[in-house]
């Protein structure tokens, strides 16, 4: 196997890293403490949902990259390519087919069943950090289920803006117990990680924080009664396939202010676009 | 004859050699107000530190009843209660009020933060209840989205004061809450924070080396020196004749305008 070990990491930090799943999947939206270790890429590109990947990848598996909903970007592609070398699995840009997909900032749209395994990639794996400094602190509202302070936060939009203005990372409640940060996903694709059938897991290399969502576990993103979390959605349809409930890409397309909006997810995009085809031969 | 809010037992602290607590008891009633006098160094902070459940005890023991009636030990109870009651039953009133208040925070948010915290969830009742919160500390409700940055001593004083009985607490804790103000503007805080006491019906424990603090506000004051009580009784009677020469003294060096 090239002289690494199959999936790069050796076999007792894999141990380690499982070991820290299994302790996340057992407190859902807890960070569980571990040792990340130095990875081939920078802090950033995500060394932490690598780690969970390598650790949870056997040889049967296949394996789908995407960041930012794209298939074919840098990250996704080098990622993808890394795996393939070192552990020789393979690999695919279909939804449907993965059974591991590590993604950057986005939820497919396609469905995900019990049979697949969603890893994330985070950069600031705790949802207080911009409002608490100390670790110490937060460590303590988190025991204390003290998440006043979050509200605040909201209440300081509404209040200013008129609506909650976190269009990105929006926090959540998991299982009606701890408050997560989802990775930078959009607020558009929280609501898909309530009770969804897939196994969520989520790897923060430089803070070195892992945690996960179980199957079927209420994710809640915080809002108030009388001003509930609703959805933001670019008002067009997708330029390609015709999509109208897809996240949009907004692509300027030349020099002169034109613009058109895609649908984020690739692989979605060119699903629609085959059935359209199979419907007009 | 209704049963104390609050009771201390023979407490006791000692940090090296020097005593800051020796043997202290007290109780509060509800609905009353209670003056902890002395000078700087007496003990008078740590005995409030000690009885709100932040500073713990070498021996003694602070007993509080909450409303069903059912007596809690401050110091045995774990931290989640503690908090619980410290942002519910409780309330606190910092001497310097920049300690309290969240100062990136609006001043509707300030006072809508222990609501929050208690559960409510509900942005326009939330509002309003910082509105009505505002206009009772004679803050104008048009400033409920500027920042505490923007506030003069005495708002930001006045603000903390609105923050901390938003959630109707049943005793309240006050460390020199007229401290570091400017004497019209005591005088003005002062007259505010009795009518709220006495509308609300408040108990209140009041840290203070102001004598004038102490009369205008308490109905019983007890003096602190070395860390041991010396002398308690009604305010008035405490002031107009004091027994222990320490009261003496104390009620002598006040300047007489």
């Amino acid at each position: 196997m090239n002289g690494y070990n199959f999936a790069y990491l050796d076999e007792p930090t894999k141990r380690m890293i499982r070991r820290a799943i299994l302790k996340a999947v057992a407190i859902p939206g807890h960070q569980v403490p571990f040792g990340a270790r130095e990875m081939p890429l920078p802090y950033g590109w995500g060394t932490g949902g690598i780690q969970v990947t390598a650790a949870i990848l056997g040889a049967d598996d296949v394996l789908k990259v995407i960041d930012q909903g794209a298939d074919d970007t840098t990250n996704a592609v080098s990622i993808r390519r890394f795996f393939s070398h070192v552990a020789g699995v393979e690999t695919t840009t279909r939804t449907r087919d993965a059974t591991v997909i590590q993604t950057r900032h986005r939820i497919p749209e396609t469905p995900l069943t019990g049979d697949q395994i969603l890893v994330y990639q985070v950069p600031l794996p705790e949802p207080l950090a911009k409002l608490e400094p100390s670790r110490a602190e937060t460590k303590q509202m988190h025991a204390l289920a003290d998440y006043g302070l979050m509200h605040v936060k909201l209440y300081e939009d509404i209040a200013r803006f008129g609506h909650v203005t976190i269009s990105y990372d929006y926090p959540v409640m998991v299982n009606g117990r701890y408050l997560m940060s989802p990775s930078p996903i959009p607020a558009f694709d929280t609501l898909k990680m309530n009770r969804m059938p897939a196994l969520q897991l989520f790897g923060a290399g430089r803070e070195k924080r892992i945690y996960a969502v179980p199957p079927y576990t209420t994710v809640r993103p915080l809002d108030f009664d009388d001003h509930p979390f609703s959805l933001t959605r670019a008002p067009h349809a997708c330029a390609l396939c015709g999509a109208t409930n897809s996240y949009l890409d907004e692509v300027v397309t030349d020099d002169r202010g034109s613009r058109m909006f895609v649908c984020s997810d690739t692989d979605y995009c060119a699903d629609r676009r085959g059935e359209m085809e199979g419907d007009a031969s | 004859m209704t049963l104390p809010l609050l009771e201390a037992h023979d407490l006791q602290l000692q940090f090296g050699s020097i005593r800051a607590l020796d043997h202290v008891s007290m109780a509060l009633w509800p609905g009353e107000v209670l003056a902890i006098v002395g000078e700087s160094g007496s003990g008078k902070t740590t005995l409030l530190k000690v009885l709100s459940g932040s500073d713990k005890p070498d021996a003694g023991q602070v007993l509080y009843r909450d409303p069903e009636l059912a007596l809690h030990d401050v110091h045995a109870m774990g931290a989640p209660q503690l908090r619980a009651l410290h942002r519910s039953d409780w309330g606190f009133v910092q001497q310097n009020p920049r300690d309290a208040l969240r100062m990136g925070v609006s001043a509707g948010g300030n006072v809508g933060e222990r609501l929050m915290a208690q559960g409510d969830r509900n942005y326009g009742n939330i509002r309003q209840v910082a509105l009505d919160w505002l206009a009772q500390v004679e803050i104008d409700g048009r400033r409920i989205d500027d920042l505490p940055r923007t506030f003069s001593g005495g708002m930001l004083q006045r603000l903390q004061i609105a923050r901390t009985l938003a959630t109707h607490p049943r005793l309240v804790f006050m460390d020199e809450p007229t401290g570091g103000l400017d004497v019209s503007v005591q005088a003005k805080l002062l007259d505010l924070i009795r009518s709220l006491v006495s509308r609300l019906g408040l108990a209140v424990i009041l840290v203070t080396h102001d004598i004038a603090v102490a009369r205008l506000l308490a109905g019983r004051i007890l003096v602190m020196r070395r860390g041991q009580v010396v002398e308690t009784g009604l305010t008035d009677q405490v002031l107009d004749d004091p027994q222990h020469p320490y009261t003496q003294l104390l009620v002598s060096s006040v300047l007489q305008a």
